[in-house]
């Protein structure tokens, strides 16, 4: 499938400033979402201070609360627990099982793309075929067949997220590495003498890292809403850990009564995802004309 | 035949040497063979400069290869300072790169674009620990200096610096360990023709000073006739005449080198009537049998279509491979 | 032609062979397939002469040539549910999910690539603006978030439509409506991006130099040119026909293949896993492998160019 994507709100913001002769540095639609990152990253940092609950306590004298007319911030759910708490929380976890996976998968397939472009061969081929292999089943059902098999414990749950999206890290990886290898400063190093380790790790890595680091940017919300789905369905972080996902599948049951109870985490997904695209779609626009 | 007065003097010889590439027309066809170089065999003593010269798809760039060691022969081996090349990527094979180094055609390529032009002529020096660390930036500082650049120089990225500049810094960083020979495949292709004469110059003074070898690949006959002692005209993988430069130029033998000759103007000198070569440039995929320039030979004789020449020499300095040369041919054609 | 035909078939067969070898591995790792397979209070005489029949005794790679020839045959195992065959009871279910992804592509199909055309042949316009900012709605809103919302305003709101269950027509309007414009929002997109480069290419110039009007340049040269990448996405859509539902279908209580494999997966019914896993890989690869003939078909260059290093 072919990349090319084109900045779609940076777009529309960078219309409005058009007139100006010197690109303003930030559009305020990045300016917003990095504003949202940052403040979605400190809570899931620090928030567990900040909570005025435990997310667990339950209060049944207190159920299904209305947000903001009682001593519940955001209201409590069906068992009394608060909701603003159990949304910290919420944050802490999708976020730590995203941005991990989203790491885990990022380094797994640049390693392979980059053993691929060294080696060629069948080591190659090996690594295109498993690719192809990847991208030809939909990773939900691949997941939710792992998942199967294997039983869920969150480690498991954080390695199977972390298998997503490896195919496009490791097609970047071999592709920049073999033009590198072939014809440029990669094969001008070899021929200087350079052991492998210096010429991937001082050279070929840091040439690479701002294209994968914008692929990053693509695979991250992605990850973010597989995790959400499979934890709605049940099948993703396991209680008593909750996830957003899972906050908006309890929520379900109450979706007349007490449509807060899955608002505030569904808002909060979309809005966590819009940021980390256009944060990469803004990325990709000023990375892009200084790249070849 | 090697030109065996030279070898016990000899920096690099290549003796032989065959290299085939497969090239896969589809997933399921049978990969074709492709001889980039055939039995090909020459000489390079110290400080002396051997130009090769050839279109593009002759083989040169191969050979060059060949020559570094940065490819393996499939035939016929390659000695350097009465040694053969160690296996490639190992560390003995590394360490070599000290002694043989590569200037390449596009130097903007053949640079970290992350990296200031200092730090990339220390990585030579880095990897090969030549030196104290600390007295590596005095030697980056006289390199650039040795090429024509300044301080100024030193800390710009390869894209702030003009294609010239660039070049000098590709032979700075490859002059760094100071190697004994220098293969140059290309090197002012890329460059305006005002700044080719400058860098071709450098080259030039630079071997005198240093006492290097060079290997000058090109296909552009003014600045080879420049640079080398000694040319070597390939052909479709092979070395069709070898000989002094002068040689070469003044009293080409072999029809091929003639029909260069021919369509490179001198100056001070009266075009003579240009050789016109017929037929298509050659397809190193399908070799015609016999001599391989036969197609376009406008003296081809039926000889030429059924048996290769070899090379032969014809002088101690002049080797040629042309049916046409050979005493019996001359006397059969002799009135 | 042929050789072109034949490789990407050797290819589809390629990526079956390593789906079904991967079920063989992680079936064999998750425990005792005859434990697993039967149900865990199957008289003993029945596992025993179960784990005859599959060769559960045999070394490991004669069992891997007995599991592809049992595949092949479709001894696929029975549920653990209800011990009926899981191929026949994945197989029920599949009308139901065509019954919404068929509908559901056709919304795609119908909104997404007019809209992303439209969008490129106006950029920078009011609509283009439009069709963006509705196109953000594919990659950001989880489809369970676009569901519930959708069941929010028309269920519970307005009182239009039911709010889940299969039982007639208008059930599946709102799972379509979900699965529809959460597609189309994708397609307009790619469709966009994809028109937007072909008309920055020189030779829609040149088309338009030659006297060409604007919409005969348009529909001659930039729309087949961009149907090209268009249908690596569409078959990609396509493949996912009966994959594509699951969350859909469990938010809306759809008795299809999605939301069976949902409660499989919580019941551990791994023979019905199984099943679905090789159904979806194998739409999957039929899929591709349409969409690399049509490439052929369409684009020249990929018939003769070598088939290199990957895609």
């Amino acid at each position: 499938m072919t990349q090319a994507t084109t900045p779609v709100i940076a777009d529309q913001a960078n219309a409005a400033a058009k007139g100006h002769p010197k690109a303003q540095p930030f559009p305020l639609s990045v300016s917003a979402a990095i504003v949202w990152l940052s403040l979605m990253f400190l809570v899931a940092v620090i928030g567990p201070s900040l909570m005025p609950y435990a997310f667990t306590a339950i209060d049944l004298k207190a159920r299904l609360a209305i947000p903001f007319t009682s001593l519940h911030w955001l209201g409590t759910d069906e068992l009394g627990r608060d909701v603003f708490s159990r949304l910290v929380i919420s944050i802490r976890i999708s976020l730590l099982v995203s941005f991990v996976a989203t790491i885990i998968s990022a380094t797994f397939g640049t390693i392979l793309g980059f053993l691929a472009a060294h080696y060629r061969g069948w080591v190659e081929q090996t690594v295109l075929i498993l690719a192809d292999f990847q991208a030809s089943i939909p990773f939900l059902i691949f997941a939710l067949a792992v998942l199967a098999f294997f039983g869920n414990t969150l480690t498991l749950f954080i390695l199977l997220m972390g298998i997503y999206g490896w195919e496009r890290y490791a097609r970047i990886a071999r592709g920049l590495a073999i033009a590198a290898n072939s014809q440029g400063y990669a094969a001008a190093v070899r021929q200087l003498g350079a052991s492998p380790n210096r010429i991937y790790l001082s050279h070929i890595l840091p040439n690479t890292a701002s294209t994968l680091i914008v692929s990053m940017t693509l695979v991250f919300p992605e990850i973010i809403l597989l995790e959400s789905g499979l934890s709605f369905l049940g099948l993703g972080v396991q209680p008593p850990m909750t996830s957003l996902g899972n906050m908006v599948g309890y929520g379900r049951e109450y979706l007349t009564r007490a449509p807060w109870i899955l608002l505030a985490p569904a808002t909060t997904i979309v809005l966590t995802t819009l940021s980390v695209s256009m944060l990469g779609d803004w990325l990709r626009d000023r990375l892009d004309p200084t790249l070849k | 035949m090697t030109d065996f007065k030279h070898v016990s003097f000899a920096l690099l010889a290549v003796d032989q040497v065959r290299k085939r590439y497969f090239a896969r027309a589809g997933f399921l066809s049978t990969p074709k063979p492709v001889d980039a170089v055939v039995d090909v065999s020459f000489t390079v003593a110290r400080g002396e400069t051997l130009g090769i010269v050839g279109e593009s798809g002759c083989g040169k760039s191969t050979t060059g290869r060949l020559a570094l060691g940065l490819e393996t022969p499939d035939g016929g081996n390659v000695r350097f300072d009465g040694e053969p090349l160690p296996q490639q990527g190992s560390p003995a094979w590394r360490a070599m790169r000290r002694r043989i180094q590569l200037v390449f055609q596009d130097p903007l390529a053949a640079l970290d674009r992350r990296l200031p032009v200092t730090a990339q002529i220390r990585e030579s020096l880095d990897i090969h620990a030549i030196g104290e660390p600390k007295a590596r930036d005095e030697r980056v500082l006289s390199l650039l200096t040795s090429v024509g650049l300044t301080k100024d120089h030193a800390s710009r990225y390869p894209h702030e610096l003009s294609g010239g500049q660039r070049q000098r810094v590709v032979i700075a960083r490859a002059l760094a360990t100071g190697p004994d020979l220098l293969v140059c495949d290309e090197p002012v292709a890329a460059l305006d023709v005002s700044i080719q004469a400058q860098v071709v110059n450098l080259l030039m003074d630079l071997q005198a000073e240093l006492g290097l070898a060079m290997i000058f690949i090109s296909h552009d006959l003014k600045v080879v006739r420049q640079v080398s002692h000694r040319v070597a005209v390939m052909y479709l993988g092979t070395i069709v005449e070898e000989a002094d430069a002068d040689v070469i130029f003044k009293d080409p033998r072999h029809p091929y080198t003639q029909a260069l000759v021919a369509s490179s103007p001198t100056p001070r000198q009266k075009m003579k009537a240009p050789l016109l070569l017929t037929g298509e440039p050659p397809d190193p995929a399908a070799r015609p049998s016999g001599c391989p320039f036969h197609p376009r030979c406008p003296k081809v004789i039926d000889m030429c279509r059924t048996v290769t020449p070899t090379a032969r020499q014809i002088t101690p300095h002049h080797s040629l491979a042309c049916h046409l040369t050979e005493p019996a041919m001359l006397e059969a054609m002799a009135p | 032609m042929i050789r072109f035909i034949l490789s990407r078939l050797a290819r589809a067969a390629l990526t079956i062979f390593f789906v079904m070898t991967f079920s063989f591995i992680v079936l064999r790792l998750s425990g005792d397939p005859a434990l697993i397979i039967m149900s865990p209070d199957a008289p003993p005489e029945a596992i025993i002469a179960f784990r005859k029949a599959w060769g559960l005794d045999d070394p490991i790679w004669l069992q891997y040539f007995h599991y592809f020839g049992a595949v092949l045959q479709g001894e696929l195992g029975r549920s653990m549910r209800d011990g009926r065959s899981a191929l026949v009871i994945v197989g029920e279910r599949i009308p139901a999910t065509l019954l919404l992804m068929i509908p559901a592509l056709i919304v795609k199909v119908g909104i997404g690539i007019p809209a992303g055309v439209y969008a490129a042949l106006h950029r920078n316009s009011r609509i283009d603006r439009l069709v963006m900012s509705f196109a953000v709605f594919g990659f950001t809103v989880p489809s369970f978030v676009l569901a519930l919302v959708l069941v929010l305003v028309f269920s519970v709101g307005l009182g239009w439509l039911p709010t889940s269950g299969a039982d007639s027509w208008r059930h599946a309007i709102l799972p379509v409506l979900t699965l529809g414009i959460g597609g189309a929002a994708v397609l307009a997109r790619f469709t966009r991006s994809a028109m937007l480069e072909i008309l920055g290419q020189p030779y829609i110039r040149t088309a338009s130099a030659k006297g060409l009007t604007w919409s005969a340049v348009v529909r001659g040269h930039a729309l087949p040119n961009a149907a090209i990448p268009t249908i690596t996405v569409l078959g990609f859509m396509v493949g996912s026909l009966l994959a594509g539902a699951v969350v859909v279908e469990s938010v809306f209580a759809w008795p299809g293949v999605g939301r069976l494999l949902v409660v499989s997966v919580s019941n551990r019914d791994l023979s019905v896993v199984q099943v679905i896993l090789l159904l979806v890989a194998s739409t999957m690869v039929c899929a591709n492998f349409a969409v690399d003939l049509a490439y052929g078909l369409f684009d020249p260059r990929i018939r003769q160019a070598p088939r290199g290093a990957g895609r």
